[in-house]
């Protein structure tokens, strides 16, 4: 058995070995699980919002049709790292500016004052005095929402386009057996859309895997924060000194990264070939690069 | 009150390149300020993003001419390269990239003093202009060289043919025949290359690469503000707007090129910029 009480004495492969099992090295695995945890998180309610939103794009109704072709429009437009920025920051003060006007009703005035954004204490969020584990938690919860924002827009474009590509004779012929537009939606739009969303969907969820380093620029401890933690410089101070190790902890993400994606990769073709068995369109051939 | 804004734009307008002001605006913060020192900030949005963009159509075409070769070697050089940079995150590569540049003078040999300039040179590929740069133009070069490598396989078959047949060396096909094929088929795609370029230029200070004495790019300023005032609903929509404003440039520049590459057919068969905007690399 490895001993790792004293590792100034060991050397080579065990202090290796005990360097690599520090409880600091344990969170940064643990932090792998949270890039998994945050993609599973994203990917069905991104599926969802994009649903919604291409629902609503399609709608008779001009206030309906209005927000979801304008949320569609309005993300594409916008470089999406300043969503990332911009929506966590913002729900957060809404969140809290809400509380502060219930909470405490009685103090008036503004919350902006000059440069400051001030609520009372107990309508901050959380609370100060909720536990660290709170406080990661609802910073993850508000990056999941961003997330889920800007990739709920990206698949309701492919899922709007999706809808257009299905035969209109396949609906028309169900219009004529007498469905009705909710049945012909469900029965027909619904099933038929998914086999011409997969390419499209296949290409946000590889943009979703790259966007999860973005997580670090929300202040959550992700695997860049313990890239940057663990590599840099450790003088003797430290019970496992070594020299600036950043750029062979950037290497195993940028192995973790490659191996995600062409697991991915490897993954949709199987999907594709799947889905496209008595299908007789040559469309999934039409898969993009960009 | 105006006077005061031409002040702001005065002391803040060139920020970012290090004119102006030294010190950034850190109470009393007008929208004038925002406007000026966000927009100065652009400056290096546009350095990295036009400078990438020509830079890296170039390798891109040598890249998606190698992927489509018959010789192995080549093949496989081209398609590693291209994965690496399509698979994995620019944010880890800026990381990574920023990383390796510091430890260069480290690692290489001890210099002499008549090699002046390379020393020089690595320091300066620790910084953002040159450093981020090259990262830049790899990773568009390997997104562009995928584009051009499926507008390479899908141009028609009898133009090249007919080109074999009049006799034409394989260089003469290339650039009578092929390429102009190649770029009219890309086009669309590439513009939002393009694009997504330009908005990805704005990771690159947040992305180990320093601000050096504060020079930052549009996003840089952005956040700067959204920290100091606490109110992000200024700032934000100020750099979209600038962004939107920049996309709708490029739309411009790069639909003008798409009419001039499909000048000889008729209208109805002319591919149309169908722009699909923003994803994130």
């Amino acid at each position: 058995m490895l001993s790792c009480v004293n590792p100034d004495q060991i050397s080579g492969l065990a202090w290796l070995g005990c360097y690599l099992s520090t409880p600091k090295h344990m969170a940064f695995y643990q932090s792998f699980l949270i890039v998994l945890l945050l993609i599973g998180a994203v990917a069905p309610l991104a599926i969802l919002l994009g649903l919604l939103s291409a629902s609503a794009s399609r709608a008779r109704f001009f206030l309906v049709r209005l927000p979801g072709t304008l949320y569609i429009a309005m993300v594409r437009g916008i470089p999406d790292i300043v969503f990332f920025l911009f929506v966590p920051l913002a729900l957060d003060q809404g969140i809290e500016y809400l509380r502060h006007r219930s909470l405490c009703s009685d103090q008036t005035g503004s919350v902006w004052q000059g440069n400051d954004f001030v609520v009372c204490d107990i309508a901050k969020m959380p609370l100060s005095s909720a536990s660290q584990w709170v406080h990661d938690f609802y910073g993850f919860s508000l990056a999941v929402i961003a997330f889920a924002l800007v990739f709920g827009a990206f698949a309701g474009n492919v899922i709007a386009g999706a809808m257009a590509a299905v035969p209109k004779a396949q609906l028309e012929t169900a219009a004529a057996y007498g469905m009705t537009r909710r049945q012909v939606y469900w029965r027909i739009m619904f099933r038929q859309m998914w086999i011409y969303a997969l390419p499209g969907l296949s290409n946000i969820w590889m943009i979703l895997i790259k966007a999860t380093p973005l997580l670090f620029l929300l202040g959550i401890q992700d695997i860049v924060y313990w890239a940057r933690e663990l590599g840099g410089a450790k003088t003797s101070a430290f019970s496992y000194p070594h020299p600036d190790w950043r750029i062979w902890y950037f290497l195993g993400l940028l192995a973790f990264y490659l191996m995600m994606t062409w697991m991915s990769e490897r993954g949709f073709a199987y999907l594709n070939k799947r889905f496209s068995q008595g299908q007789s369109m040559v469309f999934n051939q039409q898969k993009e690069g960009a | 009150m105006s006077a005061s804004c031409l002040a702001s734009f005065q002391d803040y307008g060139l920020r970012a390149i290090g004119y102006g002001q030294r010190i950034l605006p850190k109470s009393d913060i007008t929208l004038c300020d925002q406007f000026a020192l966000i927009g100065s900030g652009l400056i290096w949005n546009v350095f990295f993003g036009v400078l990438a963009v020509c830079l890296g159509y170039w390798f891109a075409m040598v890249l998606a001419v190698g992927k489509a070769s018959e010789r192995g070697f080549y093949r496989r050089f081209s398609s590693g390269f291209i994965f690496l940079f399509r698979g994995s995150p620019l944010f880890i590569q800026f990381f990574f990239a920023y990383e390796l540049f510091v430890l260069l003078p480290k690692v290489g040999v001890t210099l002499d003093l008549w090699f002046v300039v390379i020393d020089l040179e690595t320091r300066w590929l620790t910084r953002a202009w040159l450093g981020a740069l090259l990262v830049l133009i790899f990773n568009t070069t390997a997104y562009s060289a995928e584009i051009f490598y499926g507008a390479l396989r899908s141009s028609p078959r009898g133009e090249i043919e007919a080109a074999n047949a009049y006799g034409m060396t394989p260089w003469q096909m290339f650039w009578k025949v092929q390429w102009p094929n190649m770029m009219r088929l890309a086009w669309p795609s590439y513009t939002n290359e393009a694009i997504f370029l330009f908005h990805s230029t704005t990771l690159v200070f947040f992305s180990g690469f320093p601000a050096w004495r504060q020079s930052g790019d549009a996003l840089y300023y952005a956040s700067y503000f959204a920290d100091k005032t606490f109110n992000p609903f200024v700032p934000y929509p100020i750099i979209a707007f600038y962004f939107i404003v920049l996309t709708l440039l490029i739309i411009f520049i790069f639909g003008l090129v798409n009419r001039r590459l499909n000048r000889h057919l008729p209208d109805a068969r002319r591919p149309r910029l169908i722009i699909r905007l923003n994803l994130i690399r």
